[in-house]
């Protein structure tokens, strides 16, 4: 059970959650930012505080958006669990996913 | 001049004050800090401890982060030591640069209704320190009640009508002991009654808090569809806010359940005010006057009154902070007055100017901003106190403590006879609890006595000076 991150943080990366997370579990991407499933506890902190309301419960991804579950989830096969963001710094890669996107959530 | 580590003394290990350690050990500076936690208590992390339920144990994993920040080894913990009572105020100036305050918000806010004192009425932060098994209450709480109040419309309200819906059984996995399950078997309850001043889209629940509800095994929920009015202030919530959003389908799903004749229900009732608790020496009832929404996400008295069949209620209408000796306190919001952490002498904070800033003395956390968000929202309390922390020394606004040497408190403490559990204490309790818990297939059982934390905090080996264990504060 986890929280999701969406297409509204894509080229976005407000990093608001990253704030608020009292566990440090969201990594932030090339360009987009993502929640660690194993080490994120539920709390749902992040939730209400993100401004372009990216972040659902894993049950309430809309269905436009259902890919990004697995792309959330996936984006940690290789990195593992780190234990921490801030240490970890900004990972220089993203989601096969995410990275195949066009420009998103651009002013025009 | 700068040859001395900057000493900082940090009043409350809970997340607001390991946070703040936290996030100045790793401020960007060029000089040195030396940074001492102080908690009352035999045993860290305050409210993630004492006040998140016992079956959340997902959220209790906060307590690892915590963890890790105090095993990198370059903050001290002195547990067991008592701001006011074991040290002063003059005492901590003395020795560090900058004290700041942590201490919280862990007392339940005053409801100002007739019967309030009756004996049945409970407020809800004593019934959680009594299922968290906080050390300074009682091993006994009274459930022989069948019909219960819970006053409130917070994730507070909901542990606590959970937890005394809940089967006994379904929360001996947790990390409670003994006792409380034993109290919680006993329990004669069948309705937990929750009821709510306004709508159902202005409750303060958390949408996966109220979901986990309709999971509660041998549990029915139960809503009241007249109590469903969603008025333009109503919609305007639901329309800009994902959570009220969520709040609002739940318990409209929840409408549509149908009764399974579980053992227990809970019953979940909106725009209901108490006014009253009824009773001549107990609690047997309460009155709620009927509210109807304003337009504008609030609620006016309808003057139709309603009598409940209650034998206990349960009062969860918000922690308040607690006034701290020889600290300003501004008693209308419940916090330290401060202007963005910096502690100021005035009893209104909105009074205070800039000329009444107590040097070197700060708040963060609650105490700091009252009890209002998660617990990941004290982080940015921290940075912001932090901050002007930097800011000061960098001044010359803070004097310097008379005597900055690193071991000047623990020969305080020790001269003082104060029986202070270190970081290493806190590991050997933790791994006294883990070990209960394996014996039993659970993750935890937590110790519920000072005397037995601190028993377990010395390693069984005393060779300590002979300090007396400090007699339950």
């Amino acid at each position: 059970m986890t929280y999701i991150i969406a297409q509204p943080c894509v080229d976005v990366k407000d990093r608001a959650c990253i704030e608020e997370c009292p566990v440090d579990c969201i990594y932030e991407g090339k360009r987009s930012l993502y929640i660690h499933p194993e080490e994120c506890v539920d709390c749902g902190a992040c939730e209400p505080v993100c401004p372009v309301e990216a972040i659902f419960y894993e049950d309430d991804v809309p269905e436009e958006w259902e890919s990004y579950h697995a792309a959330n989830v996936d984006f940690f096969d290789d990195i593992g669990s780190p234990g921490g963001a801030a240490a970890h710094g900004v990972i220089d890669a993203d989601h096969p996913f995410i990275a195949g996107l066009p420009p998103q959530n651009t002013d025009d | 001049m700068t040859t001395q580590p900057f000493r900082v003394a940090i009043i409350g290990a809970g997340p607001a004050g390991i946070y703040a350690a936290d996030l100045l050990t790793k401020a960007d500076r060029d000089f040195e800090v030396s940074i001492d936690l102080f908690e009352r208590l035999p045993t860290p992390f305050g409210l993630v401890r004492y006040g998140v339920a016992p079956d959340h144990p997902r959220i209790k994993g906060i307590i690892n982060a915590l963890i890790k920040v105090l095993d990198r080894g370059d903050i001290r913990l002195f547990s067991n030591v008592e701001y006011g009572v074991d040290l002063g105020l003059g005492e901590l100036t003395d020795l560090y640069d900058a004290v700041i305050f942590s201490t919280g918000c862990f007392v339940d806010a005053p409801l100002s209704i007739p019967g309030v004192d009756l004996p049945g009425s409970y407020g809800a932060a004593d019934f959680v320190n009594w299922y968290d098994s906080h050390p300074d209450v009682g091993q006994t709480w009274p459930l022989e009640a069948e019909q219960v109040a819970v006053l409130g419309n917070g994730n507070v309200a909901l542990d606590v009508a959970r937890v005394l819906a809940k089967q006994a059984d379904d929360m001996h996995t947790t990390e409670i002991p003994d006792h409380v399950y034993e109290g919680l078997k006993s329990s004669q309850v069948t309705d937990v009654h929750v009821f709510g001043r306004r709508g159902p889209a202005q409750a303060k629940f958390t949408p996966l808090e109220l979901r986990e509800l309709g999971h509660v095994a041998d549990v029915d929920i139960i809503v009241y569809p007249e109590d469903f009015e969603f008025d333009e202030g109503s919609m305007a919530a639901i329309e800009s806010s994902n959570q009220v959003k969520q709040v609002a389908k739940t318990l409209t799903d929840f409408t549509m359940r149908e009764p399974t004749g579980a053992k227990r229900r809970l019953h979940l009732h909106f725009l209901h005010a108490p006014v009253a608790i009824l009773g001549e020496d107990r609690v047997t009832g309460l009155r709620t006057e009927r509210q109807e929404l304003d337009g504008d996400g609030g609620v006016k008295g309808t003057g139709n009154f309603h009598d409940w069949d209650i034998q206990a209620v349960y009062r969860a209408v918000g922690y308040a902070g607690s006034e701290l000796q020889q600290l300003p306190f501004d008693a209308k919001r419940g916090v330290i007055p401060n202007h963005e952490g910096r502690v100021v002498d005035a009893e209104e904070q909105a009074k205070a100017a800039e000329a009444d800033v107590i040097p070197g003395v700060y708040a963060t956390g609650w105490i700091k901003r009252g009890p209002v968000g998660l617990i990941g929202h004290t982080k940015g309390d921290a940075l912001e106190t932090i901050t002007h922390i930097l800011e000061d020394r960098a001044s010359g606004a803070l004097t310097g403590p008379v005597n900055p040497s690193e071991d000047a408190i623990v020969d305080l403490l020790e001269s003082k006879g104060i029986d202070y559990v270190d970081w290493e204490g806190y590991h050997r309790v933790e791994t006294a609890e883990k070990a209960a818990g394996e014996a039993e297939g659970r993750e935890r059982v937590k110790i519920a006595t000072r005397e037995g934390m601190l028993a377990e905090a010395r390693g069984h080996v005393s060779n300590e000076p002979a300090g007396q264990p400090a007699a339950g504060h």
